[in-house]
Parts: C-alpha cells; sequence; structure tokens
C-alpha cells in the first residue's frame, strides 16, 4: 500500500540530517516531501505549503513561532496541532531523546503518522550514530598522529627503531596506568621545552 | 547527615535566568546540598518538552506556559506546578527607526510612557496606509505577548485587526527589525538592548510603564517530579531565594553581567546585559533613561508565585481567544501557581512573605507595607491605563474586556 497522500514538511538547520532524513522517508514511499534547511521566512512558506505533518528537530528555536501558527489556526477552526497523540508517552519521549519533534494536523489517524515518526526518529538516531562515529574517528587520527611524532623522537634522540620505540611507549604507558597518547603528547611538550628552537 | 539532591533545570539564554544560574555559580545550590545541572535550551516548546519526558525537573519558564499546560493547550503537557517566580518585570518594546520616527512625529517622547507612545503609535497607525505594521513576541502564552496587547488594545489598536503580531525567536528580533521584517517587538533582556545598541532600534516603552511590579518568568516544577522530591524542591526554593538576594545588590550587578555574558549562559556582551540590572537602558539615539523597577529580582514579593498572576494570565488567555471561560478552567490555572509551597520551604528564613495569596492587582499607587509575616513592602503596581484586576471578581473583568 502506498503510505502517503501526506504532504510532509521536513525542517532542519542541519543539511546533512536533513538529506538523511528525506532519503529515509522517500525510500518510505513518502513523495510528497518538502525539506526546508534555510530559516528565512519560514512561516510564508509553511502556510503556503499547507503540509500535513511537520517534523522538525528539537533545538530548532523556530519551534514557538510553529506553535504559534498552530495556535492561530485553531482560532480560525482549522486544524490544529498535536504532538503525535497526547496520551502516547512512549513516541513523545523517544522523539524527544532522538532531538526531533512533530507536528501533525488534527484528524490525521495515528497510524498514518506513526510510520513517519518512527522513520524520522531512526533517521535522527542513526545521524547522531554517524556523527559520533565521525568524531571518534577523527579522535583516532589525531592520536595516531601525536604517536607517530613522539616515536620519532625517541628514534632520533635515542637511536631506538620504530618498533622499540613504539613499546617503550607502550611499556611506560602500561607502569603509569596511562593511555600510550597521554605519554607521547607529554614526551612531545617535554621535548618542545628543552628544546624550544628545535624542529620537534 | 544532609541528603545531597540532584537537580536538572533547563532554562533559556535570557537575562532572567540569573537566579538559576547565580544559584549554581555562586554556591547557594551548594549550600543546600543540591547538585544543580543546568540545561541551555533553544525555544520554550523545548524547555516544555524536555520537563515533560524528564530531561529536566524544573525550569525557567514563561509564566503563563504552565498554566497552558495544565489547561491541555500545550502537548506534550506535563502537570505543571509553580511554586516560585522568578522575579518582576524586565521586557519592553522596541520599534524600528522608520516606526519611531512616525510615532515622534505623533507626540511619542523618549521617556517611555507607556499612554503617550501607545497614544503615539495609535496615530501613527491610523496615518499610515499599507500592510498593517507587524510586532514579534515570543511565544503566544507569554506575558510579552499579553502585556503587548493589553498596552495596545489600552491605547485604542485592536492587536488583531490594526497590527499583526508574529512569533519569533528572541536572538532574531533585532535582525527581523533591521531587515524591515518586523515594525516592532516584545521582548526579555537582552534582546532590548540589543536591537537598540546594535541594530539601530528605538525603545517604545517597557513592560514596567505597561503594567509596574508584573510577572514574567517563573520556576516551572514538573508535578509528578516536585510531589515525589518536596524536599529538594524546597531546598531549591531556598537556593533560589539566596541567589535572588545576591542578584538584588547593586554592587554585584558587573559580576552577574559578566558571569551571564558567558557562552554557557546567556553568551552575548556584559555590556548588552548590565543596562537592565542597573534599570538605566539605552532607549535609542544614544540617550539613557532610568527605568524604576525595570527587572526586580528580589524586592517586593518578587519570586513570590501570586494566584492573582496566574488568573490575570489566564483572564488574558480568554480575552485573546486561547480558551472559553469556565470556572473550571479558572480554578486549574489559579491551582497552578503554589504560595503554599512557597511559604513552607521559606518559612525557616524567618524572611517577610506576603500572608494573602492573591491580591487587587494596579491597586498601589505607592509602596505600600502590607500585612505579612515581617516587613514588608509592595507595589507600586499600577496598570498604565489605571485598570484594576480584582481576582475575587474574574467573570466580570472578563465581561468588562471582552465588550471593548
Amino acid at each position: 500500500m502506498k503510505p502517503s497522500g501526506l504532504n510532509v514538511l521536513v525542517i532542519d538547520e542541519n543539511r546533512i540530517r536533513a538529506a538523511i532524513i528525506e532519503e529515509g522517508l522517500r525510500d518510505a514511499g513518502f513523495d510528497q516531501l518538502t525539506v526546508i534547511d534555510n530559516m528565512h521566512g519560514l512561516a510564508r512558506r509553511i502556510a503556503d505549503l499547507n503540509p500535513d505533518v511537520i517534523v522538525i528537530d528539537l533545538e530548532n528555536p523556530n519551534r514557538d513561532m510553529l506553535e504559534s501558527m498552530f495556535q492561530l489556526s485553531r482560532a480560525v477552526k482549522r486544524p490544529i496541532a498535536m504532538f503525535v497523540d497526547k496520551s502516547d508517552e512512549a513516541s513523545i519521549e523517544a522523539a524527544v531523546e532522538a532531538g526531533v519533534s512533530a507536528y501533525i494536523v488534527d484528524g490525521l489517524k495515528q497510524e498514518r503518522v506513526r510510520p513517519i515518526l518512527k522513520m524520522a526518529i531512526s533517521r535522527f538516531n542513526a545521524f547522531s550514530r554517524l556523527s559520533r562515529e565521525l568524531e571518534e574517528t577523527r579522535g583516532e587520527l589525531e592520536s595516531r598522529k601525536v604517536i607517530d611524532r613522539a616515536k620519532g623522537l625517541l628514534m632520533r634522540s635515542r637511536g631506538l627503531s620504530e618498533d622499540e620505540a613504539y613499546a617503550l611507549l607502550r611499556r611506560t604507558a602500561m607502569n603509569q596506568n596511562r593511555k600510550i597518547v597521554e605519554i607521547a603528547q607529554s614526551l612531545i611538550t617535554a621535548a618542545s621545552l628543552l628544546d624550544p628552537g628545535g624542529k620537534q | 547527615m544532609t541528603t545531597r539532591h540532584a537537580i536538572t533545570a533547563g532554562f533559556v539564554p535570557l537575562l532572567d535566568s540569573a537566579l538559576l544560574v547565580v544559584a549554581r555559580e555562586m554556591g547557594f545550590a551548594e549550600e543546600q546540598a543540591i547538585d544543580l545541572t543546568l540545561l541551555r535550551e533553544r525555544s520554550w516548546a523545548s524547555i516544555r518538552d524536555r520537563l515533560a519526558v524528564r530531561h529536566v525537573d524544573v525550569a525557567h519558564i514563561l509564566g503563563p506556559m504552565p498554566i497552558a499546560c495544565n489547561l491541555g493547550l500545550n502537548v506534550p503537557a506535563p502537570d505543571m506546578i509553580v511554586p516560585m517566580a522568578l522575579g518582576l518585570g524586565g521586557n519592553a518594546v522596541t520599534v524600528s527607526p522608520a516606526l519611531w520616527q512616525m510615532m515622534a512625529d505623533n507626540g511619542a517622547t523618549a521617556g517611555l510612557d507607556a499612554r503617550a507612545n501607545g497614544g503615539a503609535l495609535r496615530k501613527a497607525i491610523e496615518l499610515r496606509s499599507g500592510a498593517p505594521l507587524r510586532f514579534g513576541v515570543v511565544h503566544p502564552y507569554s506575558g510579552h505577548n499579553y502585556e503587548l496587547r493589553y498596552w495596545l488594545a489600552a491605547s485604542g489598536i485592536d492587536p488583531d485587526r490594526d497590527i499583526e503580531i508574529v512569533v519569533l525567536p528572541p536572538p532574531d528580533m533585532g535582525d527581523a527589525l533591521a531587515e524591515g521584517v518586523i515594525d516592532g517587538y516584545c521582548a526579555g533582556e537582552p534582546w532590548n538592548t540589543f536591537g537598540v545598541l546594535r541594530r539601530g532600534g528605538h525603545l517604545a516603552t517597557v513592560k514596567a510603564a505597561i503594567w509596574r511590579s508584573s510577572p514574567e518568568k517563573v520556576l516551572g516544577v514538573n508535578a509528578r517530579w516536585g510531589e515525589a522530591n518536596p524536599e529538594a524542591m524546597a531546598a531549591l526554593l531556598v537556593a533560589l531565594h539566596q541567589a535572588s538576594l545576591w542578584c538584588a545588590r547593586p554592587e554585584n550587578h558587573e559580576a552577574l553581567a559578566a558571569l551571564l555574558a558567558k557562552p554557557a549562559y546567556v553568551g552575548r556582551d556584559a555590556e548588552l546585559l548590565l543596562p537592565a540590572l542597573n534599570g538605566t537602558l539605552p532607549v535609542g539615539g544614544g540617550e539613557m533613561r532610568a527605568v524604576r523597577d525595570f527587572f526586580v529580582p528580589n524586592a517586593k514579593a518578587a519570586t513570590f508565585p501570586w494566584k492573582s498572576h496566574a488568573l490575570w494570565f489566564y483572564t488574558q488567555m480568554v480575552r485573546w481567544r486561547q480558551i472559553e471561560h469556565t470556572a473550571d478552567r479558572q480554578r486549574i490555572a489559579a491551582e497552578t501557581y503554589r504560595p503554599d509551597i512557597y511559604r513552607a520551604a521559606l518559612k525557616q528564613l524567618g524572611i517577610a512573605m506576603p500572608s494573602a495569596s492573591a491580591k487587587v492587582e494596579g491597586a498601589l499607587t505607592v509602596e505600600t507595607p502590607v500585612g505579612s509575616s515581617g516587613a514588608l513592602t509592595l507595589g507600586p503596581d499600577g496598570f498604565f491605563d489605571g485598570g484594576r484586576f480584582d481576582p475575587d471578581d474574574v467573570d466580570a473583568y472578563i465581561a468588562s474586556q471582552s465588550s471593548g
């Protein structure tokens, strides 16, 4: 069954995350999809698009504006906004944990909306996992560079081979119950203090 | 041995988050054996959501918002209680240079007088043509929205027909004003000082001129957390009370501005935060004006959660058609604010506290000693149009405002 017919709007200042969510929703068959990553003139564009569901990142400061749009539309007896369903605490919690918020036009059946929210939550989670992994990889690369420099210092100053230099760093780290990268960093700092003019 | 309490509080980077920030940074929370964690949020919606799912136990929140939650106007809607206010006043209305010029041509002065400048705005609106003026506020359920509307309506301007009111994030208001997206806005600090000093805006009036000593931010507590942790909540109220005393001392204002300026808190230059603390504000065109009671963190029972404040917010929700009035809803609004918890928590300090839980708002034209458990003066608390709100006659107040 085609899930769509629903007009979905994704608002996210983070372009990469917006693209990841868009891809997920399109794959799931939601093809009436608009993505906004630039907040300029947001109110006007939402009014023009008149979406059934809005998915927005929780940290977006424009959320208060969104809430006012829905509150206003209630005053003129148009559909109102809901956060999934008042009673569905688990969904709300999962959404907030993931950092996503959804505004849903009243009258939409929950089962029509739930797949959208589930997809958005899983994509938000996938994005934070990706960011975390990227961060870790970056950290690992940094560490490797520091260790390589420390090895070079030891090889030059003590005439050690690369393997011997690494073994010395590792042994010292084990003895002091510290990380190899910390010992390497201390060594580099000490070397630069002892020989400020030298290349290190 | 004292039990330690771990409390997580949400806040939005604004001047009146000061009490929570000072409670943590100046050791007042620690004195009460509280490990106070502060979580910075960029929208009130986010504060509410995190209260609902218990990411935060308590929060710096717009005074009307916990009432809106309990009335089911907000979703998700955690059950909320308000055991303390976080000060009085603190907002202002800033307008664009073009609108200020039109107002000045029609009798507005730099004196910030709400009546004169409201009248000037009305004349300016009558004389201009084209699309209606657009004003920004921070949230539909905010003191900003209600005091702006009160000022406009009492000045003969229909806030729904004669102008357009839109919601914007406060940090965007100065830019929106400079770009001509809006013609004015009502926001908290530092965003008026920012608009005036950095974006060429002009102050039209201030909250303290529209309604002196009026309610603004409060401590919103997730009711389930509060009921399960009464001792932690009481300890927090004591810490916040000590923080409010510290914030009120003029000799601490520079240090407070520097503290709030840190990126973890408001994250804006101290020079933008100091004017509101000192009560001498840049109004535009290089002029400064002293404003009595611009922001009151401690005096005049500034942290007391008056039921009459809750009820006034409720009457404005009704007035601006956010909700229909029923006796039941009125009761829910009044019961959201909890002076009983405030009194019980602070009794041990032997400080002056109001003995009543509600008062006639706008009745005091001068500072007045009141019946209390100690020496306490309140007011003046007048509305600029001489209006009075009697919390014992909510129906009459609502009727008088809807007939206008």
